[in-house]
């Protein structure tokens, strides 16, 4: 008895020694395992799905034919260039616009005021509200018949416009639904860098003379740098993968027209629509390169920055 | 002599300018934010003739009907309860294993590790899906609420373990060093020195990955069924293939953003504190 008891101490302590000894990797690994789990099971799959001809069922056999899909994505003017396009319109014009507005916004609220924190509720509203219901919300607002922005056009005297339903308004009005979500996003990152800066070389340009733009310019911006790609970084990937509000607004397809149709959107069309998971798996292929590409040339650029 | 006066007598005024400036840019800034939520709120408290009528855009009697549609005919009182379970359980999970793992990696430096953690915010969502679906239908578990508990895991975990490793990075370690010395195994150290410690850092983590399950669509849109639907995909499907009833989709939309947008009025400051974390290291 005492001797079991003893043993089992003995065994505890023994697996107490070896997990303190190894906790690096105790610690660690269970949530690496998941993840590695989740995702390279997937992407290992995506890769073998991209060069055979699987359609129909999840079930379903399918054969090898190489890199035929690659070939006929790749020379597909139909659809997925103009999927490559306008996932570079959203993102890039999006992109400017909130960083642009989010930057002059954090400089208007970097010093403190009375009814700052009236302004950071309203920053931060936009920013956590479900993006489904925010689509919703701007189809609302954005009807042609019934919406609240074309009687306000109407006030000033400007036409109505089609907003959404329109084939070359629908793009830009999705642009501006993004913006106002996620330029928030933008003006708290860099607000936390700009209260992270010190105040002394702002202050040294100030006493040499340099007036407001000047010294943000030369002195605050560049300093800010960092921040600043980390935020444009965050941002470019989650707007590049932009799903829900193009979804929700648009449905299948991104309209009649594919008016909205991103890479994003085209390659959930192709799986859970068409069932045509060797051409989806191949955009999917093509678009992740892409992201990942995107991404290596933005932190070359910030390691620059930093140095 | 006249040139120093001139200057005295500017820089006040430049900055009574600049102060209205702010003032007016600021008020624009907020009625921008908050206006079209607003408007959501009220046409949610709308019948649909009232919404048709540019009359009675803000004047009109508010009416509890598209509330009473939302909790009685569309039986959202069951997607509240699923978005929720799924959120708690993701985050509670998550939060177990990545805790842990954000520890070790901020202590023993473990940058590669951590990149391939972080990889996982970066994979198309969609082509993850695919994958998952096939596994999870030949489990036969599509429709149950494991493979979107596990969906969203893939989401939260990272976005804890981010967080974390900042929170972990800016707390000293001497105090786990002295604990050591008084005896306690490096184990031990974490367990009740730093976990006691990071409780903010968690609530943190813990609110922030709630908030991204709840809002979450693509996962639930593919792997939920009848009896696990989430809120996003119960307010997609609202919209019929006739007309919309504008009324009753405001009012779930309300339903789904207000809980949120309440969590995060009390829990303000942990929210901005998450969303910047490591932003400002550099």
């Amino acid at each position: 008895m005492s001797i079991a008891s003893a043993t089992r101490r003995d065994w505890q302590s023994a697996f107490s020694t070896w997990a303190n000894k190894h906790r690096k990797w105790v610690l660690a690994a269970p949530a690496m395992v998941f993840v590695a789990l989740l995702i390279s099971f997937p992407l290992g799959w995506t890769l073998y799905l991209s060069v055979t001809d699987a359609s129909g069922s999840v079930r379903a056999s399918n054969d090898f034919i190489g890199l035929q899909n690659y070939f006929e994505v790749l020379a597909d003017t139909d659809r997925f260039w103009p999927a490559v396009v306008r996932t570079a319109i959203f993102t890039g014009g999006a992109l400017a616009i909130e960083m642009t507005l989010g930057m002059c916004i954090a400089l208007l609220l970097w010093r403190p005021f009375r009814g700052q924190g009236l302004v950071r509720i309203a920053i931060l509203l936009p920013l956590v509200a479900t993006p489904v219901a925010v689509g919703m919300m701007w189809r609302l607002i954005f009807d042609p018949n019934i919406g609240f922005a074309n009687q306000m056009l109407a006030w000033v005297g400007i036409p109505a416009q089609p907003w959404l339903a329109g084939e070359f308004t629908a793009l830009p009005t999705l642009m501006f639904v993004e913006i106002w979500q996620w330029t928030p996003m933008v003006v708290l990152i860099l607000l936390a860098g700009l209260s992270s800066l010190s105040d002394e070389p702002d202050e040294a340009a100030r006493v040499d003379g340099a007036n407001a733009w000047q010294r943000f310019w030369h002195v605050t911006f560049p300093l800010l740098m960092p921040t600043f790609i980390t935020a444009l970084l965050l941002r470019g990937i989650d707007a590049l993968k932009t799903f829900d509000i193009l979804y929700a607004t648009k449905g299948k397809g991104g309209g009649s027209f594919h008016e909205v149709e991103t890479l994003n959107i085209y390659a959930y069309g192709l799986s859970f629509d068409y069932m045509d998971y060797g051409k989806s798996s191949t955009v999917l292929v093509i678009f992740f390169l892409m992201i990942i590409g995107l991404i290596w040339i933005l932190t070359i650029r910030k390691k620059r920055s930093t140095l | 002599m006249t040139s120093t006066t001139v200057t005295r007598r500017q820089r006040p005024m430049m900055a009574r300018v600049y102060t209205s400036f702010r003032f007016v840019t600021l008020a624009f800034v907020v009625i921008a934010f908050l206006a079209p939520l607003a408007w959501m709120v009220l046409s949610s408290l709308k019948t649909n003739v009232d919404i048709y009528n540019s009359e009675a855009a803000f004047i009109f009697e508010p009416t509890p009907r598209n509330f009473e549609t939302v909790f009685g005919q569309a039986n959202y009182l069951q997607y509240i309860w699923s978005s929720f379970f799924i959120a708690l359980a993701s985050t509670a999970l998550s939060l177990v294993l990545a805790v842990p793992a954000a520890y070790s990696m901020s202590r023993f430096v473990m940058k590669k590790s951590a990149a391939l953690v972080l990889l996982a915010r970066v994979i198309p969502g969609v082509s993850l899906l695919v994958p998952w679906y096939f596994v999870f239908s030949n489990m036969r578990i599509v429709g149950s609420y494991t493979p979107l508990v596990l969906s969203h895991m893939f989401v939260a975990l990272p976005l804890i373990l981010y967080i974390m490793m900042s929170f972990f990075d800016s707390l000293p370690e001497e105090l786990e060093e002295q604990a050591q010395i008084d005896g306690l195994t490096p184990i031990g150290a974490f367990m009740r020195i730093a976990l006691p410690l990071s409780v903010p850092g968690i609530a943190t983590a813990g609110i922030l990955s709630f908030i991204f399950s709840w809002n979450n669509f693509m996962f639930a849109l593919v792997l939920s069924g009848a009896k696990t639907k989430t809120l996003p995909v119960a307010i997609f499907d609202f919209v019929g293939y006739a007309s919309i009833d504008w009324g009753g989709l405001m009012a779930a939309a309300v339903v789904v953003t207000i809980p949120i947008m309440v969590i995060a009025l009390f829990t303000q400051k942990y929210i901005v504190s998450g969303l910047t974390a490591g932003a400002t290291k550099g």
